[in-house]
């Protein structure tokens, strides 16, 4: 899971340099120009990317960290 | 009932600056006296309060009236250039190095950067290069809030006083704005600390993102003089000349600058406020909001801002010559135009709540870094007493308040153009942060050569900008950032590879063997 999400993060980036884009001047809707409408789209992949990032690539050792602390606080 | 021109905005600010005070100095009811509870708000943090803070203060005014402006001039490609890259870098930072950050962060007692980097490097003179370069790079981040404050009270309270501001048109002078903003920052981290920046920030974000919202359907509903909003949009965006709709033919827009432009969202690895900020969760599963809503956020707060401003560049508006030679008054303009004095008043209470939202954290950064890495550090621990270093931070703040406002009286309208260099000195910095955190084999002497070479190749890049004075200054073809990051990296690894290894005790102590 974490390498398919790592490879999500790459290919956001990827296609972030939407190259393609460079000289189309539609409308989609009606309004929005293809160039915003293809970024608002990469940040709503982003978005959805870091979501299945913190579900199934959160690091595992982080809880082992809070625990100790919170016993150290404990003791404290 | 009539106002003179102004007042209705002048009025509007002023309530908000009493909110945002009123805010502080609540905060300052819950401080327990503890320099842990000033500086990191005793790490009592929640996630939305997390996400907010941090948002807030990677938003900057840029965030409304510059995309609006910028999208105006180079049209709707700005987005991409700017905010959907943020969007993938900056979470990528706070999942890579800000939770890894936080978790050294509270089992080692850091509270800024250059604590980790001493720890972690075996180097305490490391601590001296990193402290004039971090300072340095974020003084002139802060006076372009300072100065931005100043010069949108101005502009909005044009008429208000005729008798008392002849030179500015009737409007609050800029260096009495600026003043003002000063003060209220000053007096709601003085008395609050990181909580009260934290809710300061936290009510600021709120302001600044409901309003671009409310500003963008009030321009939206009435721009195309059709009846329902759906006609407007299509109208509206009929009108956007062919060039401000396509990247093509735009010499500030070529492949390979929109390209190696993604490398700048990395400064947020390296900034100090926003390090201290992140010590400030809770627990670790309080940085997953905002990773996730992070790209979504700057989604709703830039690409109504961007669309408005390619509208600008239409036919259905006239804009006149001044506020065409100056595209951060477009937003305003249009304001202006399509609603009314109460809109504007509260479109620039935002505008100020995005300013100050950054500022806030910076002052308190800065003074952090000075007490802890200066101060305390070679005073000796033991030398303060908990009471007195939380005496010697909030003086440090008054002063770095003082010395930021008395450096914006400079009147330097270059500063404007500095804030991508700063942020471009922080991305060349990035390498080191994340070597220090994921390879074993970085050493003391390849922290040092990244570092020096990062700000060797800066300054030498910057003095072949004419300091920041060509803005269309690039390397290659590219970014500038983009080499600085290379060389940087290059100097880190090479000398790591030839230069002797950390202490056992030291790799042991940042990379436990997993099943310790």
């Amino acid at each position: 899971m974490k390498y398919l999400i790592w490879s999500l993060v790459a290919a956001l980036i990827i296609l972030h340099q939407d190259f393609w884009n460079w000289d189309n001047a539609n409308l989609i809707f009606g309004f929005l120009p293809v160039t915003l409408f293809y970024q608002i789209c990469i940040s709503l992949g982003a978005g959805l990317t870091w979501f299945l990032a913190v579900q199934f690539a959160w690091p595992a050792e982080l809880e082992y960290i809070e625990q100790q602390l919170e016993e150290k606080e404990g003791e404290d | 009932m009539t106002f003179e021109p102004g007042v209705t905005q002048l009025v509007i600010i002023c309530i908000y600056l009493a909110l945002l005070l009123a805010l502080g100095l609540f905060s300052n009811r819950l401080f327990s006296g503890s320099s842990k509870d000033y500086m990191l708000a005793s790490h009592s943090i929640g996630p939305f309060l997390l996400l907010m803070s941090i948002f807030g203060t990677t938003m900057t005014a840029f965030a409304l009236v510059g995309s609006t402006g910028e999208s105006y001039v180079e049209g709707v490609g700005v987005y991409g250039l700017l905010a959907s890259s943020s969007g993938i870098v900056h979470s990528l930072c706070f999942f890579v190095l800000g939770v890894k950050l936080w978790s050294f962060g509270r089992k080692y007692g850091y509270t800024t950067q250059i604590e980790f980097f001493r720890d972690r490097l075996e180097s305490d003179k490391l601590g001296i290069l990193l402290f004039p370069i971090l300072v340095g790079l974020v003084i002139p981040y802060l006076l372009i809030g300072v100065m931005a404050s100043g010069t949108v009270i101005m502009a909005v309270t044009k008429g208000a006083f005729p008798t008392f501001f002849t030179a500015t048109g009737g409007g609050i002078p800029g260096w009495l704005g600026s003043l003002v903003v000063c003060g209220v920052v000053l007096i709601y981290v003085f008395f609050g600390g990181m909580r009260g920046t934290a809710w300061a920030n936290t009510f600021q974000t709120i302001v600044f993102m409901i309003l671009g919202v409310v500003t963008f359907f009030v321009i939206a509903s009435q721009i195309g003089g059709a009846k329902g909003i759906w006609e407007n949009l299509k109208i509206a965006s009929e009108s956007i000349p062919h060039d401000k709709l396509v990247r093509a033919g735009n010499h500030n827009m070529t492949y390979l600058k929109f390209a190696t432009y993604m490398f700048v969202p990395l400064s947020v690895g390296m900034f100090p406020h926003l390090f201290q900020h992140w010590l400030t969760a809770k627990k670790a599963s309080n940085f997953k909001l905002a990773v996730v809503a992070h790209p979504l956020f700057i989604m709703i707060v830039w690409a109504p801002c961007v669309l408005v401003g390619a509208w600008a560049a239409g036919n259905l508006v006239t804009i006149p010559p001044a506020v065409h030679d100056n595209p951060n008054a477009i937003l305003p303009f249009l304001v202006k135009k399509f609603s009314n004095d109460v809109l504007g008043g509260f479109l620039t209470a935002g505008v100020l709540a995005a300013i100050m939202s950054s500022l806030d954290s910076q002052f308190l950064c800065v003074g952090t870094i000075f007490t802890n890495d200066i101060v305390v550090h070679y005073g000796g621990k033991g030398r303060f007493s908990d009471k007195q270093i939380v005496v010697i931070a909030r003086v440090f703040i008054i002063l770095i308040v003082a010395i930021t406002y008395a450096l914006s009286l400079l009147d330097n309208p270059r500063v404007f153009t500095l804030g991508i260099w700063c942020f471009s000195g922080f991305s060349a910095l990035f390498p080191l942060v994340f070597a220090c955190l994921y390879w074993k084999g970085l050493t003391k002497a390849g922290a040092y050569a990244s570092v020096l070479t990062a700000i060797g190749m800066w300054c030498y890049y910057f003095y072949q900008s004419d300091f920041a004075l060509n803005p269309d200054y690039s390397v290659l073809g590219m970014m500038p950032v983009a080499p600085m990051l290379l060389g940087s990296t290059l100097a880190l690894i090479v000398v790591s590879l030839i230069t002797p290894k950390p202490s056992e005790e030291t790799l042991q102590k940042f990379f436990p063997a997993k099943d310790s």
